[in-house]
This record gives structure tokens, C-alpha cells and sequence, in this order.
């Protein structure tokens, strides 16, 4: 680095050229450059920097554009006056310069009348990690956050010493961190320093950034590795023990590409040697039409061997013998014990905090599914309590709120005014398909629950048909609003979506609107009262008739909403409801019926334990799903009316 | 004084049921009950409504388990709480409900022929053939209750009064030691009423009968010892008389 | 005895006597053995449709007469087919791998085949390792017990730890539909070992009948399908006329009361759901080598839903009503999926069958079960006066 003071000389020394008679419409960055001219001119490695220096100092807005086609040699001096210009072929074999400092046209010129500035590598680097620091100490924040995302994006270690310096004169507190991070970064990669290195490397203890493990692992990569004696300086993670922690052929497999042991011939290439050798229908003595076990196979290769013939068999207990004389090892590519050890020790702290992390992860995932679940079986739930009856079509009530969402936005582009309408008009129109069904098929099935079920899945493949007809086969799309795209990114480990934040307080919503209902409201109290003791609420003046027609409305017209919020991210098809209908049964078995305490408590249950098995088993959603019905079987075993319970004769044997 | 009737009896009890409590819901239905019954007895058992009466016939036939209890039975005192509903019908407990239950769907005859007392295991049962013994076996119950001429209807066309026979002809089908009988003469005809009485004495000369009963002019007939039942305990025991003299009862059923 | 239950059920005797005219007219008309008046395709479709009224039957038993609405039967089915399916494809396979290596230089050793039909076999979904569960295919008398077996156990199983827990009425339903889901989403990963949703193919070509075209082997299996059908329709007409019958229907009328008479009624309907089960698995077994492929779609919930519609529609607690539901249905279907019925103009609106036939299915089983709940069978038994039961 060039002192201060000397910087100051070369702002002078500008100055005074200033003063003297060049054209007096020269701007400040080109009459800077003609201080420097014959630097520039005759540039190398040692001579240019108190160029650049003087170049940074001058703090010109344009000099960064400067430097940069000056690396890519795009600078060209004018050979009469020595003014640098940049410059774009033009016709006839002519160039249009263009000003330096403010990019307009300066005229064209010949071609032999410039000179193209071509600096030498070493120049190139200088000036590139001039450029680095120049850009990291820009006046302008967002050109500093600029150079700080590409520098993120691919460092090398020419960057490590201009950042170092671009740090302690940022003034952007959440630039600042950034840059020691990034700091940190390339000093565990590329960093001469060991000891500053493993500094680096412990200081990112428990760190959840993908950039930190990305820097580490490689640290703690290792290639298998053999020898009669362990050599010095290898640096080594653990031992190998052949046949235990490494494949008595893969470590056999080292051996023979090591050329120190012979080459197994395998069972094709014995059979090709058998055939190759085959003469007047025999093989070693052997009959070829006897040759079809393997027995008898090795047998005839054997005959062959002891001829000479082909190569000898590699036994297992040659192979052992061989292994046997060899130490095999794991090592590390990086050689300082200290560095992986150090890295090692981050790396596990690391796993810790994202084990911790992805945990919570899961737990908002398995919430984000709950509160789906709960949507889409709370009506079920609702309607089976209050009625004891099943609705098979209540997936395609699903289904109609999903496709009242696609056609609504049909008529209304906007989608955020699109979805705020579509949400209450899902509801009415499955609001009114569940009161059309219940007024024309269920009240005529009271008390005969089968029936019901088996009625209303009638009902569910003709919807389904129904809608396969109108709208097609192919997926229609439920597009949400901008707004709701992305994700709450909380850690590079834990995220979660803002469709599904939407979908958990629209659950939210519900559930406290039913409670309120329920709990709060004559209705509710009627619901409540024909749930528990239907007969005894009909002498006492409640309609049955009335409450099964509007609960049935309710918990149809919440499967609307359910749609729509399961539009949101999944592709409208006329399956749609389908897809959930034999989830939301299995919520309401497990969770209890007729209380929405109930219902929650089964969609947590169901939800939660579906992501953990999917955790533990994560390249298998199918296989979660089985896991997850049998054990919602088997724990029906233990609580056959579900976790909340109604208790004592209410419940009704 | 009600221990002294029962001296004979208690030394070779058929029920006993000691101690047993049991609460719905914060409700004590039983509450400290205790009861016993000897082999070749009739009892009545009276009480207003929600004294626990049919919740006591719940925990002997095992649909009900109580919070705490003994209830043992024959005369190898089986713990009938460690039993399912159908092993402690096959141990020897009929029970007839309050309101008749019968299958209706199936004949007289196939009602009958289900309660008769034979192998209950669903392999037995596929192998099983009607003989000629059974058939005189459900002949002569049928006569017994009255319905030899309806033997082929389906049950589901009788009278009330004759599914109410019909379900007392099942249970001497199973020929129980032990008869649970729930409002036997519930809407039935005085004609009707007589003969339900004569059967229930008849079958308490081979085997105990608890009848659970409202209408005290039935239970006058059954000429029987009483217990009365309130709030779940019991309240008093003896002859009809004797416990309808008692001032508890009085009270109990007068009002306060 | 048989006499006397013969005589009891004189239904049964019409039945056998209708089925084998059915039967016998059939192979008038087929193309294998008689007059080649009926398409090799439309025996098979006759074939496949007693399979299903068997399966009907099997259903009748369970639900119309125990009462326990199961809506996963075919899972039993679909198992029974898949047993089967396995010796078929490996069976084919081995004769078509031993052909092709026939000409090879060195006569095959059992491992080569081995891996040359694993590799044939599973190379679809990845991979050539022949996973344990196809430890048997080779051989047809292990599979045969398998049919039975597999589909038993899972009904063994599934109906102890159900009814064990008292689980009953429309609880039961949701639970048996979990367990044909549960199955088919099992059977639906490639690493199932059954070929994920390929699902087992060719099982029409029956190993060691190669030079017998299908016209012959279809109706071989009408044949087979068509006894199958007679001996289950004897065998439940048997079960549920007696004293067992009894039971089991006062089991679906008054579970409670039942048990007060000493049955133990978890017992018996586990018995019902087993026997059930296995009948299911015959007709599976049956089924599939006539339709030539089997993939788990088959056991989705959806397939045995409908299994009760075609029993509701019949006339279920009837066993010629489950039959009598499941052809009609069931050819109807494929009547009107096959586009062989007319569309009906409108004017501004075609209707097209494949299109409409479904709403046409789902509405009128709502009729059905609003207006005709005891099904077509019941219209029968007013028909002739009969005092059901």
C-alpha cells in the first residue's frame, strides 16, 4: 500500500498538470491519466501501482468502468495527443472512440492512428484487485452490495487482501458483517495463515450458513489411501479395516489399481476364456453340454489353469493375504492436522444447530400440513358429529371451492382481489351444494349411516364426472398472489412458504370461528345439543331438521375454502378432493368425532407424524403414507374412539 | 334384620357383588353397592328412576366396568369383571332388556334355536344341524311361553307382549343360573301380565331371577323378597310389605 | 344334508342351472370350441365378469349378511391376483429366458437364469436383484397356497386388531378403506419387490400353454371362473342358511344383543371376514390372467367402493342379488365405457357416454339406495313373494 501522504503528492501532481496546457475540456479522469501517461503507457507489475492508487484517491465515478476495460484491454490512446479513449469498430476499418469519462462519441479515427493499451498479466491482476477494492469501497451502497454478491458467488484468493481492506472503512453496519463473513470465507480457503485459518474455521461454530459448511467440507474430504508403512506426512482421518469399514474387494480393488496385486478375473471373464478355449466340444477335459453349473465351470477353468493357459483364479484367500500385508487409510487432502481438526470440530457443532434446525424445520412443515388437514377435514369432522354420518362427496366439495377459486379468476385478473372473493364465494357455493344434498339425499337416510356413506359416494363420482366434463382432464391453475410467493427464510435451514403461512391462519381463522359458533352462538349451542342427545333436543324444541341442514352447510362450505387453499399449491383437477378425502377421514378416527378440539389435535397428530416419517425415510413419500395408515390402525386399538373422547352414555354404544 | 333372612342363602351365594361403585362423567350411578343372590331365588329389585338399576344389570352382564368392586359368581366365584359380554353369558347370565330385543328379521323358531344352550364357537355353529332333539326342546319352550302357534312367524310380526315372551323363552333356551329380567310386564295387557308372572315364578324354581321393576302390582304378584335401590345403594330389603312400611322408602318415593 | 339344504334353497339349484346354460352357451358361440359367433375379447369380458360376481358374492357375505361395510375387499382380490400373477411372470419369463440362451455358447447355469430372468423381470423399475418375496414364484403349487394364504393373513390380521376393539359401523368402513389404500400406495413404490406401478404384465400367456391360442385358454378360464362362481355361490348359500347364518345376521341386526346370548361376536366376524377374504382372493386370482395385467391402481379404495355399489344395486343379504349387481353393473360399464352405446344429440350438447355414463352410475345409486334399498334383488323377492330375511 502506498501512504497516504504519497497519494496526496500524485493529487497534486494532477493538479499542477491540470494547470498546464492541455485542452482545457479534458475531464478530471482523463487529465489524472495524463499525469500518469507514461505508467500507463509502459505499465508492469511494479510500476502501476501508484496509479492505481492515485486512481482510487481520486474517488472518480468513473474510473471503475475505467479499470474494467482497461483489464480487458478495451483502452486505446490516441497516438497524436496520448488521450486514452475507449472504442468500438466502425466502418471502414475505422474506430469511434468514446470519452472516457461521460461515454459519448469523440470522433472515429484511423486505425493506425491508436494504439490499443495491452497490459501484461501481472498488470491485469493489480488492476483487477484494484478494482475489487475500489468497487467494496464505493461511495454508492448498492454498487458495494454489487461487488460483494458477485465476490460471494466466486472468490478467489487474489480477493482476500482488497477485502481485507474494504472492511474497516464500511459504514453499513449489515455491509460490514458481510464483508468480515465473507472475509472469514475466503481466509478458510484461501488463507497462507494456518493459525488465522483455523481461527476462521472455529468461528464459524454452529454457524447454519450453506457458504460455511461449503467452505469447510472440503477441508474435511478424504480419499482412501494404502501403504506398507504409514508415510509421513499424510494426514489421516481413520484407519480402514478391511472387511469391516472397507469392502474386502474395494480394498482389493486399490491394491490391483495400484498394479500391486493381479487383476481378479471375474465369472464373465472366466466364461469367455471357457469359450474361447473350447475345442471338439470340450473345455479342459470337460464336456461343454455338462458345463451348465458353476461348479462344474470352475472345475473346467481349473483344467485351463493348469495348463497354463489362462491366468490363475484369484481366491478369497489370496485375496485376503494381499489385503493383509497393507495398512489402509482414509486422509485428508488438506495436510495440516490442525486445520481439519478444527474443521472437524465446526463441522459437528454445525450439525448440531442444523439437526436442531431442521427439526424446527420440520415442525413448521408438519404445522403448515396440519393446518391443511385441518381445513379440509374439520367439516367432515363437524358434519359426522353432529349427524353421525359420513360424506363421501366432501372431497368434492373440496374440489367445487378449488374450481370456484379457477373461475373466478378468470373473470377477475387481479389475483389478490381474485382470491379475497374467491374465499367467501367457495364457501357459499359449497355452502349450498352441501345444503342441496343434505335436503335431497341425507335427511331421507336418517339413521342409516351405510346407506349415507355409500349415497353420497354416488354423489362424489358424479361431481367428480361432472367436473371431468366441463373443465377437462388437464390441471387448471389457482394462481396466488404475488405477495404470497417466496418464503419466510428464517435460516438457510428453516423456511417456509408464505401460501402455506396463509393456509396455517387461514386454519387459524376457522378454528376460532367455529369455536365462536359453536361455543358462543344459539346455533352453536343447538349443534351442541343435537350432537350430544339428538332426541332429547328435539322435545325440547330444536329443530334436527333445521341444524343438520346448516351444519351440513358449514362443514361443506369450509371444504370450499379448503379448496381454495389447497389450489394454492397444488394443480386443480377434478381428483383434487379425492387426493385428501381418506386423510381426512383418518382425521377425524383418530382425533374423535364431534369436537373440534378433536379434529385438530388428529390433524397435528396426522400431520406431524406424516413429515416425521417422511424425514426418516425422505426419498419415499408412498412409503410414508402406508407407514402412517398402519399405524393410525393399530392406534385405534388403543383409543377406538379417538384422542378426545365424548365419555359416559352421551357417547351412545 | 335383613341379614338374617339372607343367613341360608349367603353361605352358598350365587351373585355376590361387594363393594361396586362406578361414575359417569363425575355421576355416581353405583355407589357402594352391595348384593347377593342364592341359587333358586326370585328378587325384585325396585327403585325410582336413576337409582341405578339397569346400571347394576350393566356391570353383571359386563357392558359396564366398574371403578372399583368385586362382583363373583357359581360356585367357582368367577371374577365376572375380568369377562367379556359373551363368556359371562355362556358362564350362565340371561339377561332380557327393557324394551324387547328380539331379531326380528329371523323366525320365532331361529330365535329360539340361537339361545338354546349348545357350543357358541363359530366353527361348532357352521358344523351344527338342527336334530329332532332340538326341535322338541324349542317346541316346548314355545309352548311354555305361549307362542307354539307363531313358531314360523318372523319375529318382527308379534305382539309386544309376545316379544316380550319371546325374549323370557331365549333366555330359558340358554338355561342361565342366573335370569336378569328388565321391566318385564312394560306394556303389556293384565292377561299378558299374568302369564309373564307365572313364567318367572316357574323359572325361579330351577334357577335365581332378579326382576328390575316399576309397577308394584307386578311385583306384589311375584310375591318375592324386594330390594330397593336409590342413588346407586342399596336402601332397604325384605318382603314387599316390610320394605313398603319402611320410612326411607316412603320417602324416596313420595318425595321430599 | 346336503339334500335337505338343497331342497331349503331352491334359488341355489336355479342359479347352477342358469349358470351352466350361461356357460354352456358361451362355448357355443365362442371362437376356441364353437360356432366363433363371440370375439375371444367378449369371452374374456364374460370370464372377468363371473370373476367379479364371485367377489360380489364375497362381498354379499361380509356386508349383507354380517353387516360390516367393508371398502377394501379389493385388496384381497388384487392380492390373490398378484400371487398368481408372480408364478405367471416368472414362469413365462424362465421359458423365454431358457429359449434365448438355448443357442448360447455354454449351456446356462441356474444362476444365470436366475439373474437373466430377474434382470427381465425388474429391469423396469431399476434393477435386476430379485427381492425375497418372489422366493416361491417358481413353483405354481407354493403360489397357489399363497393366494389363499397372503389375503387370509392380511384379513386375519386386519379383522382382529378391528374388531378386537369393538370398531364398528362407518369407523370399520374408514378403516378397511385405510388398508386398501395402505396397500395399494405400498405396492406402488418400486421398491415394493411387485414392479411399482408396471405392475405384473402378460399374465395371459399361461407358462407351458404357449402353442394354445387364447381363444382355447379363455375359455378355459370361463370354465374355471364359471365353477369357481357355482362352488362359492353353494358354499355361502350353504354358510349362510344355517344355524351359522342365523348368527351372522343377528349379528348385523343387534350386535349387543347377540353377545348377550353367549356368542362372542368378534369371533365370527372375524370368521366371516376371513372366509370372505379368501373367496375374494379366488376370484382374483381368477381375474387377472384373464385381463393380463395387474397394477396396483386395481386395489386403489375407489375399486372396492364400487364393489359395494354393485352389492347395493343387486340387493345385498341376497347372494343372487350380488350377482345379479355385479354383471349388470359391471357390463353395463363396460358397455357404455367401450363407446359402443349411442351418443345422444342435443342439438347444442353431444352426449357422450364414455363421458356421462359415470354421473349416470352415481345418480342412480343414489336412486338405488334412496327409493330401492333393498336393490334389484329385493324387486325379485316382491316379484315372487318371498319372505326375506
Amino acid at each position: 500500500m502506498v501512504p497516504l501522504m504519497l497519494r496526496h503528492c500524485l493529487v497534486l501532481i494532477a493538479t499542477l498538470v491540470l494547470l498546464s496546457p492541455v485542452k482545457a475540456q479534458d475531464s478530471d479522469l482523463q487529465m489524472l491519466l495524463q499525469a500518469n501517461r507514461a505508467a500507463i503507457e509502459k505499465a508492469s507489475r511494479s510500476t502501476i501501482e501508484p496509479v492505481l492508487d492515485a486512481l482510487v484517491a481520486s474517488k472518480l465515478p468513473s474510473v471503475s468502468s475505467f479499470l474494467e476495460k482497461w483489464r480487458e484491454k478495451e483502452v486505446w490512446q490516441r497516438k497524436d495527443d496520448g488521450r486514452f479513449f475507449f472504442a468500438r469498430p466502425a466502418d471502414g476499418g475505422q474506430y469511434m472512440l468514446i470519452d472516457i469519462a461521460t461515454g459519448a462519441e469523440a470522433g472515429l479515427a484511423d486505425k493506425s492512428a491508436i494504439d490499443q493499451l495491452k497490459p501484461n498479466s501481472g498488470v491485469r491482476a493489480v488492476i483487477a484487485s484494484t478494482l475489487v477494492e475500489f468497487q467494496l469501497s464505493d461511495p454508492d451502497p448498492l454498487r458495494r452490495t454489487e461487488a460483494l454478491t458477485a465476490l460471494e458467488r466466486d472468490a478467489n484468493e487474489s480477493h482476500l487482501e482488497p477485502l481485507r481492506g474494504a472492511i474497516e472503512s464500511e459504514t453499513d453496519p449489515a455491509l460490514k458483517a458481510r464483508k468480515i463473513r465473507l472475509e472469514r470465507l475466503i481466509t478458510i480457503r484461501f488463507g497462507s495463515d494456518a493459525a488465522r485459518r483455523a481461527e476462521a474455521i472455529r468461528s464459524f461454530a454452529g454457524d447454519l450458513g450453506v457458504d460455511a459448511r461449503g467452505a469447510l467440507n472440503p477441508l474435511v474430504a478424504t480419499t482412501p489411501g494404502f501403504a506398507e508403512d504409514l508415510p509421513a506426512g499424510v494426514n489421516v482421518a481413520r484407519m480402514l479395516t478391511p472387511g469391516k469399514s472397507i469392502d474386502l474387494d474395494t480394498a482389493y480393488g486399490m491394491l490391483v489399481d495400484a498394479d500391486k496385486a493381479p487383476r481378479v478375473v471375474s465369472t464373465e471373464a472366466r466364461k469367455q476364456a471357457l469359450i474361447a478355449h473350447m475345442a471338439d466340444g470340450q473345455v479342459g477335459g470337460i464336456p461343454v453340454a455338462s458345463l451348465d453349473t458353476q461348479e462344474a465351470r470352475d472345475r473346467a477353468y481349473m483344467a485351463l489353469v493348469a495348463d497354463g493357459r489362462v491366468p490363475p483364479l484369484i481366491t478369497l484367500e489370496m485375496k485376503q493375504a494381499e489385503v493383509a500385508r497393507y495398512r489402509f487409510y482414509e486422509a485428508y487432502a488438506e495436510t495440516d492436522p490442525t486445520l481439519t481438526e478444527a474443521a472437524e470440530d465446526t463441522l459437528s457443532s454445525i450439525s448440531l444447530q442444523v439437526g436442531f434446525n431442521r427439526f424446527l424445520d420440520l415442525v413448521l412443515d408438519g404445522l403448515s400440513l396440519a393446518s391443511i388437514y385441518f381445513l379440509a377435514a374439520i367439516g367432515l369432522a363437524i358434519t359426522f358429529g353432529v349427524m353421525g354420518v359420513i360424506n363421501m362427496a366432501h372431497g368434492e366439495f373440496i374440489m367445487i371451492g378449488a374450481y370456484t377459486g379457477y373461475v373466478v379468476q378468470q373473470f377477475i385478473p387481479n389475483y389478490t382481489a381474485s382470491i379475497l372473493l374467491a374465499l367467501p364465494l367457495a364457501f357459499a357455493v359449497a355452502f349450498l351444494a352441501g345444503v342441496a344434498l343434505e335436503r335431497l339425499v341425507i335427511r331421507h337416510l336418517a339413521h342409516r349411516p351405510l346407506e349415507t356413506l355409500l349415497a353420497t359416494f354416488g354423489i362424489s363420482i358424479a361431481l367428480q364426472q361432472i367436473a371431468k366434463n366441463i373443465f377437462g382432464t388437464q390441471a387448471r391453475p389457482l394462481t396466488s398472489p404475488a405477495w404470497l410467493d417466496g418464503a419466510w427464510v428464517l435460516n438457510d435451514v428453516v423456511s417456509i412458504s408464505y401460501i402455506r403461512i396463509a393456509i396455517f391462519v387461514l386454519a387459524l381463522v376457522f378454528l376460532v370461528l367455529l369455536l365462536f359458533i359453536l361455543n358462543r352462538t344459539r346455533l352453536g349451542l343447538e349443534v351442541r345439543a343435537v350432537t350430544q342427545n339428538p332426541r332429547m333436543a328435539s322435545s325440547m324444541g330444536i329443530n334436527p331438521d333445521r341444524i343438520n341442514m346448516l351444519t351440513f352447510g358449514l362443514g361443506s362450505g369450509i371444504a370450499g375454502i379448503a379448496g381454495v387453499a389447497i389450489g394454492l399449491f397444488a394443480k386443480v383437477t377434478s381428483e383434487l378432493g379425492s387426493g385428501y378425502i381418506v386423510q381426512s377421514f383418518m382425521t377425524v378416527v383418530v382425533g374423535g368425532v364431534g369436537n373440534i378440539w378433536g379434529t385438530l389435535a388428529g390433524a397435528s397428530m396426522i400431520g406431524s407424524l406424516q413429515k416425521a416419517i417422511e424425514f426418516f425415510n425422505p426419498s419415499n413419500t408412498l412409503a410414508a403414507q402406508t407407514y402412517m395408515i398402519i399405524f393410525i390402525i393399530v392406534f385405534i386399538q388403543f383409543r377406538p374412539k379417538g384422542i378426545i373422547a365424548l365419555k359416559g352414555r352421551a357417547a351412545g354404544d | 334384620m335383613t341379614g338374617m333372612i339372607h343367613d341360608a342363602s349367603s353361605m352358598n351365594a350365587l351373585l355376590e357383588v361387594t363393594s361396586v361403585s362406578v361414575s359417569f362423567d363425575g355421576f355416581r350411578a353405583i355407589n357402594n353397592l352391595s348384593f347377593q343372590i342364592g341359587g333358586h331365588e326370585l328378587r325384585a329389585i325396585i327403585g325410582p328412576n336413576g337409582a341405578g338399576k339397569t346400571t347394576f344389570m350393566d356391570i353383571v352382564t359386563g357392558k359396564t366396568r366398574p371403578d372399583s368392586g368385586r362382583v363373583r359368581f357359581g360356585e367357582q366365584s368367577l371374577d365376572l369383571l375380568k369377562l367379556r359380554e359373551s363368556d359371562i353369558a355362556r358362564a350362565g347370565i340371561g339377561r332380557k332388556f327393557q324394551r324387547p330385543t328380539v331379531f326380528e328379521a329371523q323366525s320365532v323358531f331361529d330365535n329360539l334355536l340361537m339361545a338354546l344352550k349348545k357350543d357358541r364357537s363359530p366353527f361348532a355353529v357352521l358344523r351344527h344341524r338342527t336334530g329332532a332333539e332340538d326341535r322338541t326342546r324349542i317346541e316346548e319352550i314355545a309352548a311354555e311361553v305361549g307362542l307354539a302357534e307363531q313358531l314360523h312367524r318372523r319375529s318382527g310380526e308379534l305382539s309386544h307382549g309376545q316379544k316380550q315372551w319371546l325374549e323370557i323363552g331365549m333366555l330359558l333356551a340358554q338355561d342361565p343360573k342366573l335370569l336378569l329380567v328388565d321391566e318385564p310386564a312394560a306394556g303389556m295387557t293384565l292377561g299378558e301380565r299374568e302369564h309373564t308372572t307365572d313364567l318367572l315364578k316357574a323359572a325361579a324354581r330351577t334357577r335365581a331371577v332378579i326382576v328390575v321393576e316399576h309397577d308394584m302390582e307386578f311385583v306384589r304378584r311375584l310375591d318375592c323378597q324386594v330390594t330397593v335401590l336409590h342413588e346407586g345403594s342399596v336402601l332397604a330389603e325384605g318382603s314387599l310389605d316390610h320394605v313398603t312400611a319402611n320410612p326411607d322408602v316412603i320417602d324416596v318415593y313420595l318425595g321430599r | 344334508m346336503e339334500r335337505s339344504f338343497l331342497i331349503r334353497q331352491p334359488s341355489v339349484l336355479v342359479f347352477l342351472g342358469l349358470l351352466a346354460l350361461f356357460t354352456i352357451g358361451a362355448t357355443v358361440l365362442s371362437d376356441g370350441y364353437g360356432l366363433g359367433l363371440m370375439s375371444t375379447s367378449f369371452v374374456k369380458i364374460l370370464g372377468k365378469t363371473l370373476c367379479l360376481c364371485l367377489v360380489a358374492i364375497a362381498m354379499d357375505l361380509v356386508w349383507g349378511y354380517c353387516g360390516i361395510l367393508s371398502l377394501g375387499h379389493f385388496a384381497f382380490f388384487g392380492l390373490g391376483g398378484y400371487m398368481i400373477g408372480m408364478w405367471l411372470m416368472w414362469a413365462r419369463t424362465k421359458d423365454i429366458v431358457i429359449a434365448s440362451m438355448a443357442t448360447a455358447e455354454l449351456p446356462a447355469t441356474a444362476g444365470e437364469i436366475r439373474e437373466a430372468i430377474g434382470t427381465q423381470i425388474f429391469g423396469v423399475v431399476g434393477g435386476s436383484r430379485i427381492p425375497a418375496i418372489w422366493a416361491f414364484a417358481d413353483s405354481l403349487a407354493i403360489q397357489l397356497i399363497l393366494v389363499l394364504l397372503v389375503p387370509g393373513l392380511l384379513a386375519l390380521v386386519f379383522g382382529w386388531l378391528a374388531f378386537r376393539s369393538r370398531v364398528t359401523g362407518v369407523y370399520l368402513s374408514i378403516l378397511t378403506q385405510a388398508m386398501t389404500l395402505a396397500l395399494s400406495l405400498y405396492l406402488f413404490q418400486n421398491d415394493s419387490g411387485l414392479r411399482g406401478n408396471n405392475g405384473l404384465s402378460g399374465l395371459q400367456n399361461i407358462p407351458g400353454l404357449t402353442d394354445l391360442s387364447q381363444s382355447v385358454i379363455s375359455i378355459w378360464f370361463l370354465w374355471a371362473s364359471a365353477l369357481a362362481l357355482a362352488l362359492g355361490y353353494l358354499g355361502t348359500a350353504w354358510v349362510v342358511s344355517g344355524k351359522f347364518g342365523h348368527v351372522i345376521r343377528a349379528i348385523r341386526d343387534d350386535e349387543a344383543r347377540i353377545r348377550f346370548l353367549g356368542y362372542s361376536v368378534e369371533a365370527y366376524k372375524l370368521v366371516v371376514f376371513v372366509l370372505s377374504a379368501l373367496i375374494a382372493a379366488v376370484a382374483g386370482a381368477l381375474y387377472y390372467p384373464q385381463a393380463g395385467i395387474i397394477n396396483p391402481a386395481e386395489v386403489a379404495p375407489i375399486a372396492s367402493i364400487y364393489l359395494a355399489v354393485w352389492v347395493a344395486i343387486g340387493g345385498r343379504g341376497r347372494i343372487y342379488g350380488a350377482v345379479i349387481g355385479a354383471a349388470l353393473v359391471s357390463l353395463l360399464s363396460s358397455w357404455f365405457t367401450g363407446g359402443q352405446a349411442p351418443d345422444i344429440p342435443l342439438g347444442f350438447y353431444t352426449v357422450r357416454w364414455v363421458d356421462w355414463w359415470q354421473v349416470l352410475l352415481g345418480l342412480g345409486f343414489v336412486l338405488v339406495t334412496l327409493y330401492a334399498p333393498r336393490g334389484i334383488g329385493g324387486m325379485f323377492d316382491r316379484l315372487f313373494r318371498k319372505d326375506v330375511s
